[in-house]
């Protein structure tokens, strides 16, 4: 069995908290990946790791990614929800890794919304 | 569906739903019954017992968004193609246990898959809760608890983008000495 390396985890830890230190606190984007059983079978999985992976490369921290269910539009799946503070979310329709890595670099990092990809503006 | 790992990640998702705030995920690859059993147990609101009889019906749901409520019949679907089954225990207030077991060397038994993708899936989304994740194979296991890793990182967040890849490559490792590769 692998052994969790305190050492490690601890030079993690060191290095995060001066990170911390230098920004200020809360999110700035919330990007919600659906995750019913239609997201999952349709590929929704993929499409955060490649969220999660684009995050870390880039080691974005203003960003918090979460899930939610089914909104009932599973022929659409995978669904994502990019919300940026203080601006209407946008629901992207049809994701996968690929699309997933721009709408990151494009509209999360750069703010322009990537309306080839969007299903609708606004709530649900 | 094309494994397990997803069907996994989809249970948990409805434990997620259920308010829980702890959920364990047990697997065990009985080499020696040809057994593989796949639990998932959580702390969650639980199922009312007049509802309990309903949920393993592909055309029952809670939801209002869609008639179909298709994630366990999925997997007990899945389950019973392999000469196994599906059981799901609850008690309101108190939890579920999802448990389906498989014939381990079954030819339509589906893979376990990407189990590092579902797991680092849960923890990104949920940072809040605590996954515990023991896996058994013949006489070799694997653990992993995010517990453990709060109490490691105090006041830094499990979700941290540096403390992503090292959580995933602690579990891809621990899979790997399973024999379980991606």
């Amino acid at each position: 069995m692998a052994k969790i390396k305190v050492e490690d985890l601890k030079k993690i830890k060191e290095e995060v908290q001066k990170a911390t230190s230098l920004r200020e606190g809360g999110k700035r984007v919330k990007a919600t990946v659906h995750m019913g059983t239609c997201g999952i079978a349709s590929g929704a999985r993929k499409v955060l790791n490649a969220l999660v992976s684009s995050i870390e490369e880039e080691g974005t921290q203003d960003v918090m990614v979460t899930t939610s269910g089914c909104i009932g539009i599973c022929s659409r799946e995978p669904l994502v929800t990019v919300e940026v503070a203080g601006e209407e979310p946008i629901t992207y329709e049809y994701m996968d890794e690929n699309k997933m890595r721009q709408v990151f670099k494009q509209h999360i990092l750069d703010g322009k919304v990537q309306r080839q990809f969007a299903l609708a503006k606004g709530l649900e | 569906m094309q494994d397990l790992s997803l069907h996994i990640l989809d249970i948990v998702e409805n434990a997620i739903a259920s308010k829980a705030s702890q959920v364990a995920i047990r697997i065990t690859e009985d080499l020696e019954k040809d057994q593989m059993i796949v639990e998932i147990e959580d702390d969650g609101v639980g199922i009312p017992r007049h509802l309990l009889g309903k949920v393993l019906d592909p055309f029952f749901t809670t939801r209002t968004t869609r008639r179909v409520g298709l994630g366990l019949s999925l997997l007990q679907q899945a389950a019973r193609a392999c000469e196994g089954d599906l059981q799901v225990q609850s008690e309101h207030g108190k939890g579920t246990l999802v448990r389906a077991n498989f014939r381990y060397g079954h030819i339509d038994r589906k893979p376990l898959g990407d189990m590092a993708s579902t797991l680092v899936a849960l923890i990104v989304a949920n940072p809040s809760l605590d996954f515990q994740y023991v896996h058994r194979k013949g006489d070799k296991a694997f653990c992993f608890d995010t517990t453990e890793f709060k109490g490691e990182l105090e006041d830094v967040p499990i979700d941290h983008p540096k403390v992503v890849p090292f959580i995933r490559d602690e579990i891809k490792k621990g899979l790997a000495e399973l024999g379980h590769f991606f």
